[in-house]
């Protein structure tokens, strides 16, 4: 694809764009560094996601605040044979940003251009179940087929991430389905967007959707210009800001800062567990103690992390799944407690002695190992420095140590030349099935140990067995239920310490109507369409 | 000694006595976090305040002083001897050693010094204590800041291999070792001491740098550079958060005064 493009065809569209009689509004955000692609079946970043988002049509959407499925494109659906098949039902008289009509033809060329290996698409390997491709059969102008070689867990929802590309425009994939469209894209400046004047939503006055005419996304890589020019009301929005930032817009900017709530991400820590590492045995046996990692999770007060680091805005961590996914959170899960009496008592039923403030194993060996974690992350440091005084409490001697992110990243896979990490782990898409090259001992991401060619432990075993049943069971309350087995191992086993969820906090503007931030990507626009700004603020320069 | 070098080395002896007096007085002051008091306003508990993890930030600045001026000028000591070992024997050998020596030197200056560092902390052990670190980073900056003052020391050298005086002394009969013992090394004196003083801000700076990106001593040990990461945020600078920075820039500009000027004699 090249890189700078000026789409003359839609340029017509784009100055016709804001109905006649009013003045054009512009909605205006920072892209933090350039769209590797708009072809929307080769998304593989976040800000090519961004542009996706915003101008791709799918037939099924997972609504980001209610997080069910909303039929799009597809007034409906049916899945069958297990999760083999599904059967779109289109709607009718629908057309491209260009005005090429929208047919079943359309959405199979889309899903067999995903599914060609020589596409490479990124969101093609989530539906690849077997290695049959997938039949797809147009039965009518507005029914579609699509049969997997074998059961797609979650099938609907991956969906979401497919943006039907036009069979006949000669636009190709810049013919689009969503509500805006790309205009120009100047490499290292902007992309700028353009309402698509033959989206399909109407609002219930029967207004055609989106309301705002342009949108200017500006590539920023410094987060500090961003927010200065947001405070400068030059930009609308920033999509996600630390707890610190926060708190300046709070108090300069009220009404600016939104607080959605617990999000997807976690931070926490892991001790090495890889036999081959280059660690001494004690520090190993330690390490792959279940009781020793639960009486350091004890040990750490999680309370005083969200309510210090965090400015308040995180809470105690339960497991792997945030309370923000609200299918699949094990709400009978509590953060590990913070009780040190109970931390020193599981240390003593393992032999571990306490002499002069400092404890030791039963061979006498000094308790002290090494966090590493990446450099430059404030937050990240703060809470290391914490776990050291936490730790200290009962007798555990805690070095930090920050790296730049390559060689940490070195150290946990390839080297395993470390004893703790101290890490985040965002979880982009609700579903278990999108953790399985974490949970897996074979996996490459299972942190603690990976690459397993057995599993090391009774309760690996085991976790893998439950997520294989949660993959090809077709019911989601069965799923459910293996998946929750596999939370309340992981919370009993601890090979993740999970320390805090940090909330989504998002900075919009108070001159934006309808705003209403969530905890899914994207937090602040996920509802672009009938986002509404006045056309007297800083809208056009 | 002038008015103005002498006013600035009591100036660094001031600082230098405040943070060893602070360290003896309570030697973990500068770690305990008050987790009721984050970002506390200055108070006559804590005079500058606390920061964001509730630690005493005087105690903190404090203590940060004394490693910086005791650390930085070990290493600048070290890097002299070492650019004077090698300098010196480049500029008095000459010939294929100085040329060596030479190359060496261009190659050091030419390297980009901050990812050399990266580079190098990343190989060291990560279970050092926290005061092994500090002494790591140092270590480093040390081994790794010899060229520069290594090639004015050649200079040096070289131009009093070739001065009159030395011409005389080997016309006289005297051995190398003595031309080199009580002719060269008293003259060459002024030019180590100019290096070493110019080489101990570079270095204090250098740790800033580092401990900006996070990479200095590890915590709780709070280092200059450590400090002024609380700059970073320039929505948050308050009078208080300016201490350290006060602190480096008086540090660094009294080094620059109290440098000695390069005077030779012939």
């Amino acid at each position: 694809m090249k890189r700078s493009f000026v789409l003359v065809a839609t340029l017509g569209l784009a100055l016709s764009s804001a109905p006649a009689g009013r003045a054009a509004t512009e909605l205006r955000f920072c892209l933090r560094a350039e769209p590797k692609t708009f072809d929307p079946l080769l998304v593989d970043d976040g800000n090519s996601e961004t542009i996706r988002y915003l101008t791709g049509g799918v037939l099924i959407r997972v609504n980001r605040k209610t997080q069910q499925l909303t039929p799009e494109l597809a007034a409906s659906w049916d899945v069958e044979r297990q999760g083999r098949r599904i059967t779109f039902h289109l709607r009718p008289k629908l057309k491209f940003s260009d005005g090429t009509p929208f047919s079943a033809e359309d959405v199979a060329f889309t899903m067999k251009r995903l599914m060609d290996p020589e596409t490479h698409s990124p969101t093609a390997d989530t539906f690849r179940s077997s290695d049959v491709p997938p039949q797809i059969t147009v039965s009518s102008p507005l029914t579609v087929s699509i049969l997997f070689g074998a059961p797609v867990a979650g099938l609907e929802r991956l969906f979401d991430q497919v943006a039907i590309t036009s069979a006949r425009s000669p636009l190709k994939t810049a013919a689009v389905l969503g509500p805006y469209s790309v205009e120009a894209y100047k490499p290292g400046v902007e992309v700028l967007l353009v309402r698509n004047p033959n989206y399909w939503k109407m609002d219930a006055q029967g207004v055609r959707l989106p309301y705002i005419d342009r949108i200017r996304l500006e590539i920023q890589q410094n987060r500090d210009i961003e927010l200065v020019r947001f405070r400068r009301g030059e930009l609308d929005l920033i999509n996600s800001v630390d707890a610190d930032t926060y708190d300046d817009l709070a108090r300069v900017m009220p009404g600016s800062a939104v607080d959605a709530g617990a999000s997807l991400e976690a931070e926490m820590m892991w001790f090495n567990q890889v036999p081959t590492a280059p660690l001494p045995a004690y520090k190993l046996a330690w390490f792959q103690s279940a009781a020793f990692r639960r009486a350091v999770s004890e040990a750490i007060n999680r309370a005083d992390i969200c309510r210090i680091v965090y400015r308040g805005h995180a809470q105690p961590a339960e497991g792997p799944i945030s309370p923000a996914n609200q299918f699949w959170f094990n709400a009978s899960l509590k953060p590990h407690p913070y009780d040190v009496a109970s931390s020193r008592r599981r240390l003593e039923n393992e032999g571990f002695r306490v002499r002069n403030g400092l404890l030791y194993d039963g061979d006498g060996h000094l308790v002290e190992f090494s966090l590493a974690t990446n450099a430059g992350n404030h937050n990240r440091e703060r809470i290391a420095s914490m776990l050291q005084q936490d730790l200290q409490a009962v007798g555990i001697r805690l070095n930090v140590v920050t790296l730049d992110f390559p060689s940490l990243i070195e150290r946990i896979t390839q080297t395993f030349n470390y004893e703790a990490c101290l890490l985040a782990l965002t979880n982009l898409d609700l579903d278990p099935n999108a953790q399985m090259n974490v949970w897996l001992s074979s996996a490459s991401n299972h942190q603690w140990n990976p690459n397993q060619k057995q599993p090391a432990t009774e309760w690996e075993a085991q976790i893998d067995k439950l997520m294989r049943a949660q993959a090809s069971a077709s019911r989601a309350e069965d799923r459910k239920r293996h998946f929750d087995r596999v939370q309340q191992i992981v919370w009993e086993q601890a090979p993740f310490l999970y320390l805090v969820t940090k909330n989504s906090l998002t900075a919009i503007s108070p001159d934006i109507q309808n705003r209403s931030p969530v905890v899914l990507t994207p937090q602040a626009f996920w509802n672009v369409e009938v986002l509404r700004k006045p056309p007297t603020s800083a809208g056009s320069r | 000694m002038k008015k103005p070098q002498l006013l600035a080395i009591l100036v660094l002896a001031a600082l230098l006595a405040a943070g060893v007096a602070a360290g003896l007085w309570h030697a973990d002051s500068h770690a305990r976090q008050f987790r009721e008091l984050p970002s506390a306003r200055p108070s006559s508990t804590f005079p500058l305040g606390t920061d964001d993890l509730g630690r005493d930030r005087l105690a903190r600045l404090l203590y940060a002083t004394r490693l910086s001026l005791l650390l930085a000028p070990a290493a600048a000591l070290i890097a002299t001897l070492l650019a004077a070992l090698a300098g010196g024997t480049a500029g008095y050998f000459g010939g294929w050693w100085d040329n060596c020596i030479v190359r060496a030197i261009d190659l050091m200056l030419s390297l980009p010094w901050l990812f050399l560092l990266l580079a190098a902390r990343a190989l060291l052990p990560l279970n050092a204590p926290p005061v092994a670190s500090l002494v790591m980073t140092y270590g480093l900056l040390a081994v790794l800041g010899w060229a520069g003052p290594a090639r004015v020391i050649r200079a040096g050298t070289r131009h009093l291999r070739e001065s009159d005086f030395a011409l005389q002394a080997s016309a006289e009969g005297c051995s190398e070792l003595r031309i080199f013992s009580r002719h060269l090394i008293p003259n060459l004196k002024p030019v180590l001491l100019a290096q070493l003083w110019t080489t101990i801000p570079v270095f204090i700076l250098a740790e800033a740098n580092l401990g900006l990106l996070g990479l200095s001593a590890s915590e709780p040990f709070p280092t200059w550079g450590n400090l002024l990461r609380e700059l970073q945020n320039p929505f948050s600078i308050r009078p208080v958060t300016l201490a350290p920075l006060a602190v480096v820039m008086i540090s660094v500009a009294c080094f620059k005064l109290a440098t000695p000027p390069q005077e030779q004699h012939s």
